[in-house]
This record gives C-alpha cells, structure tokens and sequence, in this order.
C-alpha cells in the first residue's frame, strides 16, 4: 500500500516537502490541507503587491497543472486536532484524515498589541493575503497611518502604504530603528530613506491607547499624552510560530516545535519544518527559530526527504540569509550580525532568524565602498557575520564566505585596521579562494 | 560601480546578447513573481529560479528586464556555460 504523506499547511515548507517526498516515491499518497483558501503563494512577495510592483495573480508560483503533475491532493480548511493513536488529524468541517507520516508547517501569526482599543476596526497586520487586500483596500490618498514594531514588516508596511500616497507615522519606542540586527550608521540610513520618502517618524514614542469612534479608528494617544489622528494603526511587533496543534496533541514544543537535526518532533512519524520548526543545532548546543523564507524550503526538502526514506538527512542551518529592501536601500543580512533586544519588537519577526543576534564578542567592521555599505563581523579567523546596503555585488563573494566558514586568517588584521578598504580586500581575498575552490 | 550598473550599459547588453544567460542566486528568491510578470516573452523565470537554473529558454531576449527588476538582485548574466558568478571586479 501507498504510504500516506499528510502536510498541514500551504506554505512554501509543505511545498518543499511535497517536492521532496515525491522524488523518492512515486506512488506515494500526498495530501496537503491549507487553512487558507488561495493555497501556495509567495507570502513576502506581499510587501511588493501592496507597494504596487506585482499584481495579487502573479504572486502564485505553482499553476493547478504543476500540483497535478506533482501529484498533491490540496484540501482547504483547517486542521483542529491531531489524534497521534490513531494517527489521524480532523478538519473544522469535522472530516477526518488518516496519515502515516504528518508534516507539520503550520507556520507564525502576528502578536496582537495590548493596548486599549487593540481590537477597533482599522488595526491591521501583514500576515496573508488577506490582510494585504484589506490594507490595500483602506488606504489612498487623503488617508492617515500610524505604524507601530519594527524590523522587515513594518517597514513594508510604512512601504506600500506610501506607495498608495497614505501620511504615515512611524512609531518608535526608542531612537533607533531595528538596534539589535542593524548598526548605527546602517539604522540611520534607512530612518533618512523614510523621511525622504514623507514618513514621519516619532522617537522615544510609545502607543498608550488606539482611539475610536463608533467601532473604528481615529487616532492614537501616546504615553506622553500627544495625540495622532489616523484612519488605521498597522502592527507589526513581531510573530509567533502557531504551535497550539502541536501543543494539543503532547508534542514536546517551546516557543516553537522541538524538532531534532532530522527536522522530527518527539513522535518519530510528525515532522516540523518551517516558521513553526525549533531545532536543535548539536554543533552549537543551541535551539533557534528561523521566519524565513528559504530555511522554510530548506526546511520543507530534509522534512520531505526523511518522511520518505527515514531520518538519515540532517538539516545544517549554516549562515542564514536574507535580502530584502528596505526604505529603497537593498539589504542583505548574512549569519550573526547584531544582539540585544529591540524596544519596538517582541521576539522574532518575519524575513528574521534568530542566529543573527548572537554575534557575541565578534568584531565589527563597516565602510562605505562605492554605492554600498558593508559591515563584516569577525571571528578569530572567519567572517561570521556580514552587512551589505545598496548595490549588493559584494554580497555574493560575501555569502560565498561565510556560508563556507572560510579562513580568512591571512587578512583579518588587515580588515581591522581603521580606514580599511573592506570590499577591496574582501573581493582579492574571494578571488583567490574561489579560484582555489 | 557595481556589477549591476555594470550590466546596464549598451555595450555589455550586446555583449550579453551574444554570449550570456541569466543565472539565479536561489537561496535569496522568495518567489515573488516580479521576474515573470515582467517578461516580455512570457518565460517563467520564477520557476528557472525554483529549480536553480539558469534561464536557458530559447525564447529568452538577454533583454535584462528581470534582472533589473528582481527586488533582491539574485538574477545576475553570467557567460553562458559557466556556472561561477559575476565578480564585483567588474564593478570597478
Ligand atoms: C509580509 C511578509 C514579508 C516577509 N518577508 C520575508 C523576507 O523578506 N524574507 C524572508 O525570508 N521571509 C519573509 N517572510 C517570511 C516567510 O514568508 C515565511 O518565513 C515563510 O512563508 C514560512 O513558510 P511556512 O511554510 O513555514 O509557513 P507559511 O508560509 O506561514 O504557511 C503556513 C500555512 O499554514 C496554514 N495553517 C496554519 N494553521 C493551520 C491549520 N491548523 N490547518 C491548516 N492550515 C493551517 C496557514 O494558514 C498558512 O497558509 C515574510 C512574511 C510576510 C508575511
């Protein structure tokens, strides 16, 4: 008999799996239950739709041909129990699945804020396509925003709501935008792309109260007691991944699902892969979370891969990555970069891992070298972290670096000494390398 | 200036022309669709992308319309048959 492979959510970590699953078996039975009823669809391409660069059909990568060919029976709706027995899962409508391995990629939600008037009609988030049509449908010119948290999605947010000419106000708790992943200078640079671009940000600002009237939003009061008037308030404090199916059914989870190097949870026929994936790294003892797209794939493939043939692929989570744009500057962020905590957000955000706040006792480096901005983070001998806005040309010999842990013994001094021409010494020393390589 | 501006200008659009594909960064796409949509041709550059190959389309132009658009720059030309990236000495 065909063993049943049964996915829980659409995300890009199902998909994976799926791909996966069925590169090594031919007959087996794939089928994937979303909650939500689009399916698959690329969820940070959001950002772009919203700021009106790619209409809402291009954001689906995969045709009902392409599900097809793969083999992958979609069910809409959403799971509500996990009966591990008998080794079941049951939908809302109350119809009942069998499996004989389940993937769980649930993936995260945003965190609510607490604040009175939290819940008025007109406090809106970025979590799905959902959300992105409703902030697309309140906004436009002549209207008034207030944004509150930090990191990618509340600049994407501040984003797309500009592109649709709304009056935004940033709200940030303290004086730096996103402290514990960027620099100073880095930091700075954005808030200047946010003013040019008419945002008006408030410093050492905090939200005490979302005001309404008749249900909906028309301003804000802060702690100082100063007023804004605005027709939405947009939150993005940070997301968490959605454990409760996980948690329910007496899977060992934390913040996230804890899932071993092999991506399997505490019972051997569950696996976890993506947002909602805790894993243990046994190289540095440590358990992380990553929100990011491709640790999601890469996540979805090894779960896939082990749910066909067994645990016996490994996922190494080398030097996360991710780029991304934000105030108009490209940005890429590679392995551990930052620390400390953040004023404006809780825990982790999306496009986030959490490797990149544990630079420890690296040294910073960072210049300006051309149109980019580059900051390497040193370890004795490697790179272990690095920075690059604007043009991202060196971003690639970069990731090449660090993603390999390459000995860069023979420069680091060199990259240390002030004034350092670091994209040069950076782009001879890649060369060389890679040409050894 | 960067290899990307590097690859605007005429002279290395001809050059492209004759003797490069594009080539994907893939751990940097989050399959946002920019690429395809804007494609004169109509190729899915997107799924180029997925698999992790370069676009080897026939129909392909070299045309540089996805590389310019991709708001995360993993599309890059690189000469065709290589697999090894641009390197930022271009830039210079
Ligand atoms: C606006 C935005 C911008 C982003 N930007 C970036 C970025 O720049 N770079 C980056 O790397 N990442 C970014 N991300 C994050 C990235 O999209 C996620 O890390 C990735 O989608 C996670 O994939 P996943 O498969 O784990 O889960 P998801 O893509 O979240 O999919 C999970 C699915 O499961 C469904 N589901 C949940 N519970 C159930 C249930 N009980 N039953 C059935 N279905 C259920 C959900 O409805 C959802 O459809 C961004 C996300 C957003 C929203």
């Amino acid at each position: 008999m065909p063993l049943r492979h049964l996915l829980v959510g659409s995300g890009p970590a199902s998909i994976a799996a799926a791909e996966a699953i069925r590169s090594r078996d031919l007959t087996a039975e794939i089928t994937c239950i979303g909650a939500e009823p689009e399916g698959y669809y690329s969820r940070p391409g959001l950002a772009y739709y919203l700021a009106k660069e790619v209409p809402e059909g291009s954001l689906f990568p995969f045709t009902d041909h392409d599900t097809d060919a793969l083999g992958i029976t979609f069910v809409p709706g959403t799971v509500v129990s996990l009966d591990r027995a008998a080794r079941t899962v049951t939908l809302e409508s109350g119809r009942t699945l069998p499996y004989d391995r389940l993937l769980l990629a649930t993936g995260s939600i945003a965190n609510p804020v607490h604040v009175p008037g939290g819940d008025l009609d007109g406090v809106v988030k970025l979590d799905d396509l959902r959300d992105a049509r409703d902030l697309a449908r309140r906004a436009g010119r002549g209207k008034a925003a207030v944004v509150v948290g930090g990191g990618i999605t509340a600049l994407e947010i501040v984003e797309g709501l500009c592109s649709r000419h709304v009056d935004v106000h940033y709200l940030m708790r303290k004086r730096r935008y996103w402290g514990n992943v960027l620099s100073e200078t880095e930091s700075l640079l954005v808030e200047d792309g946010l003013r040019q671009r008419g945002v008006e940000i408030h410093y050492d600002t905090r939200l005490a109260e979302i005001l309404g009237d008749r249900g909906k939003v028309t301003g804000v009061r802060t702690e100082s007691g100063d007023t804004i008037h605005c027709d939405m308030v947009a939150v993005a404090i940070g997301v968490h991944p959605r454990v409760e199916l996980a948690n329910d059914a007496g899977l060992e989870c934390a913040r996230g699902v804890l899932v071993d190097e092999f991506l399997a949870t505490s019972d051997p026929d569950i696996y976890a892969a993506g947002d909602i994936a805790e894993v243990f790294d046994p190289g540095t003892q440590r358990r992380s979370l990553e929100v990011l797209w491709s640790s999601a794939v890469a996540k979805g493939r090894i779960a896939g891969l082990n749910m066909a043939s067994g645990p016996i692929h490994a996922y190494d989570g080398g030097a996360p990555l991710n780029v991304t744009r934000l105030a108009g500057f490209k940005l890429t962020i590679m392995g551990t970069v930052g620390g400390g905590e953040d004023s404006d957000l809780e825990g982790i955000v999306r496009g986030d891992s959490e490797a990149w706040r544990q630079a420890g006792e690296a040294t910073m480096v960072e210049s300006q070298a051309g149109d980019a901005h580059v900051r390497l983070a040193l370890g004795t001998d490697t790179i272990v972290g690095g920075v690059v806005m604007g043009d991202q040309a060196l971003s690639f010999p970069l990731q090449d670096l660090i993603g390999a842990r390459a000995d860069v013994g023979a420069v680091i001094e060199r990259l240390k000494e002030p004034g350092a021409p670091i994209a040069r010494i950076v782009d001879d020393f890649w060369t060389e390398w890679s040409a050894r390589a | 200036m960067g290899a990307f501006d590097w690859f605007r200008s005429d002279r290395a659009k001809s050059e492209a022309l004759a003797s490069a594909w594009v080539v994907p960064e893939p751990t940097r796409c989050v399959q946002c669709g920019i690429c395809s949509f804007y494609c004169p041709v109509g190729i899915d550059v997107r799924r180029h992308v997925w698999r992790g190959e370069p676009v080897k389309d026939s129909r392909c132009l070299t045309c540089g319309e996805c590389v310019k658009r991709c708001p995360r720059g993993l599309l890059r030309f690189e000469k065709a048959g290589t697999m090894r990236r641009l390197s930022t000495r271009r830039g210079r």
